[in-house]
């Protein structure tokens, strides 16, 4: 391979890591906001992610989505609408059982309550996964749109030696779930819901005192955090096939990329997600295929033992 | 401990026998299984239910041990007789190995890295190509190499592996490692303080844990015969043994027992009766059970069990020799060596200088005042005395010796003893048990351990309540709790900070004497307070603390009429409006 095919291989797994990228990093985003406001640890984020890509799957190719909308349009506005169909989810799920073991009320519990949400939310997974598989089967599947195989050519550049292909599909979809965490952020800096959960996710007594409903800071937080993962789901799903059991391997990347922006930090967990896609991407350039999800592990491990508040800044100070 | 051993026993006995009936081939397994689990739930356990680093890893020394009998088996015709011994090994070295840099972290970060482990592992064992191991058939000398066509003796082993971790928990359980790993879950830094070496003893914990995990594993690939990376590495090996033991109830021996007796069948049935009518079906009625009971019980089956039993039960007194009434009598110490001493310290946390260039010394024997207002760096100073936090710059001598850098548990065998402003109990703990933790530090003995903090309680007049939980207790109590533990660790220099903070003026006076009578016994005391009335009753000599430096020393007649004291409390307008 001589040089200028290493540039165009570079350039290309550069591409895709910036897509894949900005829709790990909305993932991380939601289960951020769950972490930072609520510093719980929850398992299930992944398995909100799957039911995000079934609901998007399902308005898409069964409920006349695509009848509606076209082929082009009704992907994205699926992907949008798993956002408040799960943020309703989560809002159910967290009054009936999360509200439960955490926040005013873990605090009598053993090591505030952590044993006991770690295996609430690992139970929840696992109602969510199985459940998934007896209503929607283990075939995968995914949705299709025209845009996946179309691309965008860049170049040729360098004497037309080195030329870039941007799948369209991917790169809108990156583009809506960056979309999307720049309204996230403006919701939490610019309006008075936003501020309430920040001063829950700092101080949740002082908060309190302020007069700011911690209990439902915490509820919309959830309900927020798995709607916002759920989105993300809806667009992956435009690009890769899926089964109920799809949230576990995204659930470890949602951690991967969380950490590395330093728990808690919105803006961090969408650079940490950012960071993720992209080390999975160029790792295809040098690593056998089997080794690419060891290096993302290897690449946390790295990170959190060297730097353990996180990649980009923000630490996060109650741990 | 005995009390605990018998009942182990005969429920082992009971399981091999019970076991010895069932003929049946799959319900053979799931018996051989339970206890496999139970004991990779009691590995669990070892680390994350007693010091509270919860593992999400554990897959790691579990798959490393199949991995190892299988591959052992494979290349080298090794029996498992020797191999799973020897895996045990592995996951003790893997554990040593991960614990070494993992420890640096802690709460979620901790275990969101163990997490890391067992996946990355996971993939590396794919791409060497051991997707599927299949351990081979010895027809020549199949008990030579666990081979056995009785399958019972394969739930007899798994049996007398899950009776033995439950022996070994218990054995650690009461033991100084038990106690000092509970110390640690509940307060670290308090526990550091009070001589508890905590990463020390969370090594121990990690590859003790390792072993057992690996052993399991080793004995998993007997049974099942075919290990493959998913299986034994996969996210719900991890899953599973900390399901199993936070179900049953964490630190504790019957917990991770119950919680496999209970789910594994359960799931395991599930599976046979629903999955190829209803798919998933067994997952949801699993989960389900799951959430119901950490709705019910959130700390486990065995910790609600116990707070319903304790209802009733009521503590039998112990004979309360309180405090003296009588003033003791305290030599003159203003002639007596400096035993500890401070050079020129310095601390500052970013921008803000916390203590600048603080020397000081302590005689033997006496009672030293630091006092000052709010932020005068009262408690940065203990922090740097007693080792949590290392000095920019200066020197802290002991007996002449330079022990700047070092840590607050060595420190605390130095002979340095301190308590908190906030008072840092280990809350779930008994008094006594909390004692006992820095007892250890001189004792070898559990019997002279206890007698140490018996006596260091019942010095402080808190003898009628030793087997309260540290949670109930008032404000004074707490104080004085606080000060039998440091007492336990037999130190000669006691600092404490902000003893009386929050007192009522009767209960300030019990603790002067209190603090008196220490003195008097040849204890050296270093005490700080940011008001004086009391004070000036109480020590021989102030060192006066302002904006991080010393302001004034001396005895405490002259300092209370320093203009320079008075101007750091009251303000310069006050003097001048008062002279």
């Amino acid at each position: 391979m001589d040089a200028p095919q290493l540039v165009e291989n570079f350039l290309q797994a550069l591409t895709a890591g910036l897509s894949t990228g900005a829709i790990y990093g909305l993932l991380c985003v939601g289960l951020s906001l769950i972490f930072g406001v609520m510093r719980v640890i929850n398992f299930a984020q992944g398995d909100f992610m799957m039911l995000g890509m079934y609901v998007a799957f399902y308005a898409f190719a069964v409920l006349g989505g695509e009848a509606a909308f076209g082929a082009y349009l009704a992907p994205y506005l699926s992907a949008l609408l798993a956002g408040p169909a799960i943020f309703l989810a989560g809002i159910l799920v967290h009054g009936l059982l999360v509200s439960r073991v955490s926040g005013m009320r873990a605090s009598a519990l053993a090591a505030e309550g952590h044993y006991a949400q770690l295996i609430l939310t690992l139970g929840i997974a696992l109602v969510l996964q199985n459940g998934a598989l007896w209503l929607f089967g283990s075939t995968p599947v995914s949705i299709q749109t025209p845009l996946a195989s179309e691309a965008w050519a860049v170049g040729p550049l360098y004497g037309d030696r080195i030329e870039v292909f941007v799948n369209q599909g991917q790169a809108v979809a990156a583009a809506i779930a960056i979309g999307v965490v720049v309204g996230f952020v403006a919701l939490m800096n610019r309006t008075r819901l936003g501020k309430a959960l920040r001063a829950a996710a700092d101080n949740p007594v002082a908060a309190t005192y302020m007069g700011i409903d911690v209990a439902r800071a915490h509820r919309l937080a959830f309900g927020l955090g798995v709607g916002i993962t759920a989105v993300g789901g809806g667009l992956l799903a435009s690009g890769v096939s899926f089964q109920p059991y799809a949230g576990l391997e995204y659930v470890i990347v949602m951690y991967a990329g969380v950490v590395l922006g330093g728990l808690g930090s919105v803006s961090g967990a969408f650079l940490g997600g950012l960071t993720i896609g992209l080390i999975q991407q160029l790792s295809t350039l040098f690593l056998p295929n089997q080794l690419q999800n060891a290096a993302i592990f290897v690449m946390f491990l790295a990170i959190v033992l060297l730097r353990p508040q996180g990649m980009f800044g923000a630490a996060s100070r109650r741990t | 401990m005995r009390r605990e051993i018998l009942p182990i026993l005969v429920f082992g006995l009971l399981y091999a026998g019970l076991a010895a009936l069932v003929t049946h081939s799959y319900y053979q397994l799931i018996l051989t299984v339970v206890p496999i689990w139970a004991a990779m739930g009691l590995a669990w356990n070892v680390l994350s239910g007693y010091s509270g680093f919860v593992s999400f890893g554990h897959a790691a020394f579990f798959g490393l041990g199949a991995y190892f009998v299988a591959l052992t088996q494979i290349a080298w015709n090794l029996t498992p007789w020797f191999g799973i011994p020897a895996a045990g090994l592995v996951g003790a070295l893997a554990g040593l190995i991960v614990g070494i840099p993992t420890f640096r972290l802690r709460g979620h970060y901790f275990a969101l890295a163990m997490l890391a482990y067992p996946l990355a592992l996971m993939y590396v064992f794919e791409w060497l190509g051991y997707q599927e191991l299949a351990l081979p058939m010895q027809r020549d000398a199949p008990l030579a190499y666990m081979q056995f066509d009785d399958h019972r003796a394969y739930t007899w082993l798994a049996t007398g592996l899950m009776v033995f971790a439950m022996l070994l928990t218990a054995r650690i359980e009461r033991s100084r490692f038990g106690l000092s790993l509970i110390a640690i879950k509940e307060d670290e830094a308090a526990a550091e303080a009070a001589g508890v070496h905590a990463r020390r003893w969370k090594l121990r914990a990690i590859t003790l844990s390792g072993a057992l995990a690996g052993i399991a594993g080793g004995l998993y690939a007997v049974v099942l015969l075919v290990v493959t990376p998913p299986a034994v590495f996969g996210m719900l090996v991890s899953a599973q043994a900390l399901i199993v033991a936070m179900f049953g109830g964490v630190a504790t021996i019957w917990g991770p027992v119950i919680g496999a007796l209970v789910l594994v069948p359960l799931s395991e049935i599930l599976h046979a009766q629903l999955a190829d009518k209803i798919p998933g079906i067994q997952g949801v009625v699993y989960g389900l059970a799951i959430i119901a009971v950490i709705l019910v019980a959130p700390e486990g089956v065995v910790w609600k069990w116990r707070a319903r039993r304790r209802g009733g039960a009521e503590e039998k007194p112990v004979e309360d020799r309180s405090i003296p009434s009588s003033e003791p009598v305290r030599p003159d110490t203003r002639q007596a060596p400096v035993i500890f001493e401070a050079r020129d310290l310095s601390k500052s946390f970013g921008g803000l200088q916390a203590v600048r260039s603080v020397s000081l010394q302590v005689r033997q024997g006496e009672i030293l005042g630091v006092i000052g207002p709010n932020g005068a760096g009262k408690t940065t100073l203990f922090n740097l005395l007693n080792g949590f936090v290392a000095p920019d710059a200066g020197s802290i001598l002991l007996e002449g010796r330079d022990v700047t850098g070092s840590s607050p548990p060595q420190l605390c065998a130095a002979g340095i003893g301190r308590t908190f402003q906030v008072a840092r109990p280990f809350r779930r703990m008994s008094l006594l048990d909390n004692v006992i933790v820095a007892a250890w530090l001189h004792e070898r003995s559990e019997a002279s351990a206890r007698a140490l903090a018996l006596e260091a309680l019942v010095l402080v007049g808190l003898g009628a309540y030793v087997r309260r939980t540290a949670g109930a207790l008032s404000n004074k109590q707490l104080r004085l709790l606080e000060i039998a533990r440091a007492l336990a660790a037999r130190p000669r220099i006691l600092l404490l900070d902000e003893t009386m903070a929050g007192l009522t003026a009767t209960e300030v006076e019990e603790l002067m004497t209190l603090v008196r009578t220490l003195a008097a016994r040849g204890l050296t005391i270093v005490i700080i307070e940011h008001t004086m009335q009391a004070m000036v009753r109480l020590v021989d000599r102030f060192v006066v603390l302002d904006g991080g430096a010393v302001l004034t020393e001396g005895e405490p007649a002259r300092v209370t009429r320093d203009p320079a004291v008075i101007d750091a409390y009251l303000g310069r307008r006050w003097r001048l409006a008062n002279a």
